[in-house]
């Protein structure tokens, strides 16, 4: 980067795009940031990623970044991803989207795609509600939190997403806040390079939905409470790390492991039946 | 006793929706219908509404979860829009087919892609065939109205089916809008309780929903088309027990100064009211232009249109959709279809306006009337043109 005055991060980004949609305060921005840092570090060729995305605030990331970009519909950037994945096993597929999104209308993608190991990266933006229709309650919403459609505190049971990722066959689960842009960026480096389905959840602030309807102050409020009340605990039980309207955040490097990806299973399995006969499909994965 | 209010047509259809006092509401969010069921779940939160509010994850479970609560005999409502529309469609035959008398209020945007939250009619147009009854609104008014009325008929045990009302998104699901919404008392005097046709009941078991074999599969078929076409009578009948009780009127198919018309404009939905301000004043310059909006999608009430049409020379309709490598609008294709086979029938001109939310100003109205009168002179039909249309 010759000219000084540039942002590291102004080449990753479409900057006729630009300003973006986000509200002022909004955690979403801290992740891009992230991600274009990640990206750099992890040494892969930016013409090799590509980026998925879903419907929602977060799902406007795929508009934003200079990368080869698919901005599917509601709920369905994890199976575009891996139709995508297995058809260019060379290319790096990221997903970035809302839990509003991933793991509600598209949940069911979620845990076959955990399940079957398929080598995608989910980078999951959890902000506890559907921001971009208004703030109605979604699955992760903490119990007692306000939202359009609960207006006295939600009821439903909402999921811990490292636990149900870690539980459905995820190889690499991570948590961070927007706080710790350090950590999340090593994540989001460790998942990009790590072979089969690596799912990083980041809690980030929705000032505008989420923190005012629930009384919890601006996306500074939110850095200050995510600076406060998270503690690190890397391998942590994911069983034990579910979350709580004001109560402490767990964070770190929950699960990392290795198991055959979905190309590589089908190789195995084939290979075993068919001996030399089977020619092994393209995994892009180097081990 | 009626109370004079300005509301949104979402909150507007809410309030009714309450006051139908329906058992149980699934929805999912999306827009421009949030409005509608972000009122709903507070009024049921608030005790105004003794329901059950099921915020579900998506609209393919919404419309599930109404078949489900539907078919033992509870009072259902849910309302979407476009993506979620299309993602309910599956479901949407099943809920026909079992005759589930479901009311679901449509905030009609247009499908991606590209990703676009506005207005058009493609999420409805593609539900054409589902088997449900669908009628349009105009205002927040129609859109109220035609709520409480769609409880009635599709309660109607001559009909038991499920029922759309189409509410233009944003146009009207946004706006405020003086009306008149009527009290409890009066909508529950027009809406009695539903005693259902067919529900599981463990007392006397039935099975809903099995396979149905070639043998029997070209029959189910024929009823269900049976079925929706002969629900025109109560539709008819329903409609005017509505006029009695709430005086206010609707049509199958109504008319804006069509008598006298030397060429008419087929709308539908909430354009309709801008196309009525462009007929008045094309009245003011002597030309006798008029109008003939669907109310009434399906099912699609032939003879009104016959009538409404008359010996009008020339028809221009305007679709607000487009059926791709087809005939190009749906509704005019309808029209042509429906006209085929009469002796006395209009020239038919096809437009396509208002895609996506586009804007249609007085001046696209007034171009339409331009080229219906242009067809008249020169006797030739152009062919279907896009209004508006960035070249
Ligand atoms: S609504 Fe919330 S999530 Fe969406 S951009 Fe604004 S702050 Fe961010």
């Amino acid at each position: 980067m010759k000219n000084q005055h540039i942002n590291p991060v102004e080449p990753y980004l479409r900057m006729d795009r630009m300003p973006h949609i986000w509200c002022p305060g909004c955690g979403i921005g801290i992740v891009v940031n992230c991600f274009v840092r990640a990206l750099n570090q992890s040494g892969i060729d930016p013409d090799l990623v590509s980026i998925i995305s879903g419907i929602g605030c977060t799902g406007r990331i795929a508009g934003y970044l200079k990368l080869d970009s698919f901005h599917t519909t509601h709920g369905r950037p994890i199976p575009f991803a891996t139709g995508l994945k297995v058809a260019r096993p060379e290319l790096k597929v990221l997903v970035f989207s809302g839990e509003g999104d991933l793991v509600s209308i598209g949940g069911n993608h979620l845990i076959h795609a955990a399940r079957r190991n398929s080598d995608i990266k989910v980078f999951c933006v959890n902000n506890f509600t559907y921001a971009m229709t208004g703030g109605q309650v979604g699955p992760t919403a903490p119990i007692h939190s306000i939202a359009t459609t609960t207006p006295y505190g939600s009821y439903d049971r909402p999921f811990n997403l490292p636990f149900l990722a870690d539980s459905t066959g995820a190889v690499y689960v991570a948590r961070w806040t927007t706080y710790h842009v350090r950590q999340l960026t090593r994540s989001m480096v460790e998942a990009i390079n790590k072979p089969g389905f690596c799912f990083v959840e980041i809690i980030a602030p929705c000032p505008t939905i989420y923190q005012r309807r629930n009384r919890l102050g601006d996306g500074l409020e939110a850095m200050r409470y995510y600076k406060r009340y998270s503690r690190v605990i890397n391998g942590a039980n994911t069983r034990m790390v579910g979350l709580e309207l004001k109560g402490p955040i767990i964070v770190g490097k929950f699960i990392d492991r290795d198991r055959s990806t979905l190309l590589e299973a089908m190789n195995e399995e084939f290979s075993s039946k068919l001996g030399a006969r089977y020619q092994p499909y393209p995994t892009g994965v180097v081990r | 006793m009626e109370q004079r209010l300005g509301l949104e047509a979402s909150i507007a259809i809410a309030e009714v929706v309450c006051r139908c006092d329906v058992d149980i509401v699934a929805a999912y969010p999306i827009t421009p219908q949030t409005h509608v069921v972000e009122h709903l779940s507070e009024l049921v939160a608030d005790g105004e509404l003794d329901a059950a509010f099921v915020p579900v994850e998506s609209e393919h479970s919404a419309m599930s979860v109404c078949c489900g609560t539907a078919a033992v005999g509870a009072r259902t409502f849910t309302s979407t829009a476009a993506q979620g529309l299309a993602l309910m469609h599956e479901i949407l035959f099943i809920a026909s087919a079992l005759r589930l008398p479901i009311v679901m209020a449509v905030a009609n945007r247009s499908l991606s892609g590209p990703i676009s939250i506005w207005n058009d009619h493609s999420d409805v147009m593609t539900e054409r065939d589902v088997g449900w009854v669908q009628i349009f609104a105009e205002n927040a008014q129609e859109a109220a109205d035609l709520t409480i009325w769609s409880f009635r008929l599709a309660e109607d045990r001559r009909v038991s089916l499920p029922v759309m009302v189409n509410f233009d998104g944003f146009i009207l699901t946004h706006t405020i809008e003086p009306m008149l919404m009527p009290d409890k008392e009066m909508v529950q005097a027009f809406l009695p309780p539903w005693e259902p046709l067919l529900k599981l009941d463990v007392d006397e078991p039935i099975s809903m929903g099995p396979v149905g074999i070639p043998d029997i599969y070209t029959e189910t078929k024929q009823v269900q088309q049976h079925l929706l076409t002969q629900a025109y009578g109560p539709i008819v009948e329903t409609l005017n027990e509505f006029a009695q009780h709430f005086k206010r009127t609707y049509k199958p198919i109504e008319t804006y100064r069509s008598d006298d018309a030397e060429v008419l404009l087929c709308t539908m939905g909430a354009l309709s009211e801008t196309a009525m301000e462009v007929v008045d004043r094309r009245r003011k310059q002597g030309q006798k232009v008029g109008l003939v909006r669907i109310r009434l999608w399906r099912p699609f009430p032939f003879e009104d249109l016959y009538r409404a049409v008359g010996n009008v020379p020339v028809l221009g309709v305007m679709d607000r959709a487009i059926s791709f490598g087809g005939p190009v609008g749906p509704v005019a294709s309808e029209i042509k279809a429906a006209f085929y086979h009469r002796e006395q029938r209009p020239k038919i001109v096809e437009f396509i306006a208002g895609l996506g939310g586009r804007d249609v100003p007085l001046s696209d109205f007034g171009r339409m009337f331009d080229s219906l009168y242009t067809t008249g002179e020169t006797g030739k039909i152009p062919a279907p043109t896009i209004i508006g249309l960035r070249e």
